[in-house]
């Protein structure tokens, strides 16, 4: 007899993909810089490590906040009852406060719309269980993190249709694929709930512009469906163009009488731009009373520990450190970005050009045997196993082209960056060594073998490099 | 007036329109009238006493004096382990293997050491909310259903339910045998569900039980576990108050009936357990699962990534649920704390003339109030709820609200806020009780009593009107009496009628002879006739004056 339910037996849970198999590997294998420096380095997670000294010396200064005190007076008893879903009104009024900051105060937002829940992971499901019943669906432009397939899909039982994206305009969503996936939704015979998409985008890194944002205002607006904006990387954008929130456009085309208005639902979390995503802090913002309502009721199986948002709460609302930190943060991600991109640019590797996120959506298509995804697969094993680093792969992300690939680089230290870099350097070197060789095989003799060599390899090179398209 | 197309827009969704999260029933509702009048001894002596919310107040000063000397629970050390750094960044799902290690010490140590646990097999969630109905999803499929003994918890309608679309088939136990669950009546429960061609997926019992206060017998679990493996079905033992039983012998885990039957059949078995009772700690989300199925745990701890417990609060419970002397001495004081607690409260009941159900454990205790009803029915216990909660200014909670079968048989009132108080308080909760009892029995003395009076005196004043004899044959021929005639007279009003539209139309015709007022009086009535249109129209609009609102 079949003892557990279809949801525990189905592999909905996404964790067969390969973004977690690369996972796994690692954790068998870890890089260490003394006790194992041969090991597989991490650059599949999009964690941000760079600015914890400027969190650990707020912490230092400001012990009350950890330490159950208010004013040097214990309110242990107080946030050890409090299990109120609305949520320690403090914390939410800095939490607001912090997302309008990063928006550049040009939007604000109140605190009564807003929705705490267990992580982001937690707040996009709530979302899905508000807005969509099993069997329904929402386009999500490819490629997206690998993630929510679990997180949308898993429990809800609703689908996700796919807005194919292209890198020859460098993965914008257009109109027509936009319409193209609605058609598709319904050839299946599925009902379009809404579209979701990640701004600044996971894996793409990139913000969307004013043109998508309003593009996809009016898409929903034509077709009566709700609009997910998951804004968690928001804080992370280091380059220009400045990031444009939803809410910005929604309020500039004048939408905020219009049924729009309350379509349009926020993701928030702090486990990126502060890099704290154990501490499981996320939060859903929706200007529908019923949405919020709802899925207020729902954060009751998935609510932020008291001491937590305590922690927090006194953290954000420290104007100056909020302040110093984000523009100190976007700076050091600036850097390290400009570390990674100018790394794989000598080893013949180019990448999408990006002004956010903690990751680079780099091209790896000519390093590929053969344009397809079994090509990309095999590429991969040979990173992960050969040059041990862990990337992770475009077809995780449901990217349509294969040879594309997310590095992380935020979560570690320069110096393994930097080894990084050059295990790629060596390892496309030895490819390009390697496809010579095979052709020398084929021709025949090679009598100057060396130097020969050296020239036909410079020259196969130079080739490659010219095929390539220039990305933006 | 143009109808506008609208244009279709997508609502929310089924879950998010339908009421399963149950916050409509008294349970809610009580909390509701405590939240906007509660009682404060000094700045509103006259409002709600809250004592509808199972929460463990008594022992906090015993966890605030392990936070004095312990300050690396909540701060951090520069490196390894402790370092802020790695915790912040800790998310990974299978929980810190410290914090697991220490709840799987403190789950044995609650059992006295009769019952073994195995950190692996320890599933994180955001406190046991979460880890209900992350277990209802693993082990049903929508339309399923698990068997739950009445009375239980108000909140499983919502946590089992809403989310995952499985139903619950009450296991309906009786005052008789003090509520215990009878193998009679987990076959009929089975029965009903078979009937309704809803499939069982498993068993989920309460132990020691919310809202009893009672703790299951060891034979009854055996019952229980022998039902299950009959008809290889789960069973989840929520064990939410083991630590707040108040004698560490007189509770027995399903974990110790397992372990001496050597784990046989022990797959079907699932744990769940929270520090929100028994540490007093709800604010900081912290559950688990334990289950005896590696398949379980697995699937488990996946779907816990949709509520894991914070890693600054796994550091900190890491920390002290190691303490060997601190969880020894808690755990005792604890108990010994509820015991006299509870024991206060019954008596305090008792002189008022109110039983409770003999309970040896919880936060709560299962008050009889039956004799304080005028009919043995649920409306008359939902009455006298709100007379409790509105004169008596009370908040308890209702059998009802916990599928209680029998009305007025419990309300579970919680009795750790109460004890808050001081006794003198506690004293004028009882006698307003009893105050109660004693006008509940004038008002229906004062009834009968003046009731009967009025009656003759009515009869008096119109004997003229009165038949001979006034038997029920009289009686029903008179009321053929009077429909007959009635039916008959409608040719005659029928006539009347044409005359006045005749007189109307008369009027019309002559309508330059109209008088002034005559006129007035038409034109007033054509407005009221247009006012009752447009209100009609306003209605039927949704009370708005543009647009069509389905």
């Amino acid at each position: 007899m079949k003892m557990l339910s279809e949801k525990a037996t189905c592999n909905s849970h996404g964790q067969d993909s390969s973004y977690f198999l690369g996972w796994q590997e690692y954790e068998k294998n870890p890089y260490d810089e003394i006790q194992n420096p041969k090991g597989i380095i991490q650059m599949g997670l999009a964690e941000n490590q760079l600015s914890f000294d400027l969190l650990e010396s707020w912490l230092a200064q400001n012990p009350d906040a950890a330490g159950f005190k208010r004013n040097g007076e214990s309110i242990f008893r107080e946030l050890a009852l409090f299990q109120d879903y609305h949520g320690l009104p403090a914390f939410k009024n800095a939490m607001t406060k912090f997302m309008s900051e990063i928006r550049g105060n040009k939007v604000s937002f109140d605190s009564n719309k807003l929705v705490l829940t267990a992580g982001a992971t937690s707040a996009n499901e709530t979302l899905m269980f508000c807005l969509a019943d099993q069997g329904d669906a929402f386009l999500l432009p490819t490629p997206y993190y690998p993630g929510f397939d679990r997180d949308l899909k898993w429990r809800t039982g609703a689908e996700i249709v796919p807005i194919h994206c292209e890198s020859s305009n460098g993965f914008r969503i257009t109109k027509s694929a936009l319409e193209e996936a609605y058609l598709d939704a319904k050839k299946r015979n599925l009902r379009v709930k809404g579209v979701l998409v990640t701004n600044p985008s996971n894996p793409l890194g990139t913000t969307l512009s004013r043109k998508e944002l309003e593009l996809l205002l009016t898409f929903v607006d034509a077709k009566g469906i709700h609009l997910i904006s998951d804004e968690i990387y928001s804080g992370t954008v280091f380059n220009s163009p400045n990031f444009v929130s939803v809410m910005e456009v929604l309020i500039e085309k004048n939408y905020m009488k219009t049924d729009v208005w309350e379509r349009v639902h926020i993701v928030y979390s702090l486990s990126k731009d502060l890099g704290l995503p154990g501490f499981r802090i996320g939060a859903i913002y929706s200007n529908d009373e019923m949405v919020v309502s709802a899925a207020t009721k729902m954060s009751s199986f998935g609510l932020v520990s008291s001491q937590t948002q305590y922690l927090l709460s006194c953290m954000l609302s420290d104007k100056k450190f909020t302040k110093k930190y984000l523009s100190e943060n976007q700076k050091r991600l600036k850097k390290r970005h400009a570390m990674i991109v100018k790394g794989l640019q000598n080893a013949g590797i180019n990448c999408l050009e990006s002004n956010a996120g903690l990751f680079c959506w780099v091209d790896m298509r000519h390093l590929l045997s053969s344009n397809t995804f079994d090509a990309e697969m095999d590429l991969w094993k040979k990173i992960v196993y050969d040059v041990g680093l862990n990337i992770s792969p475009g077809s995780s992300c449901h990217c349509s082209e294969p040879g594309w690939f997310r590095a992380c680089f935020a979560n570690m230290s320069e110096d393994t960056l930097n080894l990084a870099m050059r295990r790629i350097k060596d390892f496309v070197k030895s490819t390009a060594t390697n496809d010579i060789n095979e052709i020398s095989h084929q021709n025949q003799q090679q009598t100057n073998a060396n130097s020969k060599k050296k020239a036909f390899s410079k020259w196969v090179f130079r080739l490659s490099f010219n095929d390539r398209q220039r990305e933006r | 007036m143009a109808i506008e197309i609208e244009k279709s827009i997508v609502g929310l969704s089924k879950i998010a329109n339908s009421n399963t999260h149950g916050e409509d029933s008294p349970y809610f509702s009580g909390w509701k009238a405590y939240d906007e009048d509660p009682f404060d001894e000094l700045h509103n002596p006259c409002g709600v006493i809250q004592m509808g919310l199972a929460e463990n107040q008594v022992s906090f000063d015993l966890v605030e004096e392990y936070l004095e000397k312990n300050g690396e629970a909540i701060n951090y050390g520069s490196s390894g382990f402790s370092s802020f750094k790695e915790n912040a960044l800790f998310q990974d799902y299978h929980g810190l293997f410290n914090f697991r290690k220490a709840m799987a010490n403190f789950m044995e140590k609650i059992r006295g050491g009769r019952a073994k646990f195995n950190p692996d097999r320890v599933v994180i969630t955001a406190g046991a909310t979460a880890a209900n109905e992350l277990l209802t999803f693993i082990l049903a499929d929508p339309g399923d259903a698990l068997l739950v003994p009445t009375p239980y918890y108000p909140g499983f309608d919502r946590d089992l339910r809403w989310r995952t679309g499985v139903k619950i088939i009450p296991i309906h136990c009786e005052s008789s045998n003090n509520f215990q669950v009878t193998p009679q009546a987990l076959e009929l429960a089975y029965e009903e569900a078979n009937s309704k061609k809803i499939k069982v997926r498993g068993i989920l019992i309460t132990n020691p039980s919310n809202p009893l206060g009672a703790t299951i017998q060891r034979s009854n679990l055996e019952e229980i576990l022998d039902f299950a493996v009959r008809k290889n079905i789960h069973l989840v033992s929520d064990e939410i108050y083991s630590g707040s039983a108040f004698c560490s012998s007189e509770f027995v885990s399903i974990a110790e009936v397992l372990d001496s039957r050597k784990y046989v059949d022990s797959e079907r078995v699932h744990i769940v357990y929270s520090l929100s009772k028994d540490l007093g700690l709800p604010g900081f989300r912290v559950g688990t699962i334990y289950s005896f199925n590696d398949l379980v745990v697995t699937t488990a701890r996946r779907m816990s990534s949709f509520t894991l417990i914070s890693s600054q609060t796994q550091h900190l419970l890491a920390h002290m649920l190691s303490d060997e002397d601190f969880t020894g001495n808690y755990i005792k004081t604890n108990r010994d704390r509820l015991k006299r607690r509870y024991e206060m409260i019954v008596d305090g009941l008792k002189r008022s003339g109110i039983e409770c159900l003999k309970g040896n454990a919880g936060l709560f205790c299962w008050m009889n109030l039956s004799q304080l009803l005028e009919k043995s029915t649920m409306e008359c216990e939902l009455k006298l709820w709100n007379k409790i909660l509105c004169e008596v200014k009370l908040n308890i909670s209702p059998g009802s609200s916990c599928h209680c079968s029998e009305p007025g048989h419990g309300l579970p009132i919680d009795f750790l806020p109460a004890s808050r108080l001081p006794l003198t308080l506690l004293g004028l909760m009882a006698s307003k009780l009893q105050q109660l009892q004693s006008k509940a029995c004038q008002a229906s003395q004062f009834l009968s009593k003046h009731g009967t009076t009025y009656y003759k005196q009515l009869l008096e004043q119109n004997k003229q009107y009165i038949v001979e004899p006034p038997t029920v044959e009289k009686c029903n021929e008179l009321s053929k009496q009077l429909l007959y005639t009635r039916l008959a007279s409608i040719p005659g009003r029928y006539e009347s009628f044409w005359k006045e539209v005749d007189a109307v139309k008369h009027i019309w015709r002559n309508r330059k002879e109209l008088k002034v007022e005559d006129a007035g009086i038409v034109a007033l009535f054509g407005l009221e006739c247009f006012a009752w249109y447009c209100a009609g129209e306003i209605v039927g609009r949704g009370f708005t004056f543009t647009g069509y609102y389905v």
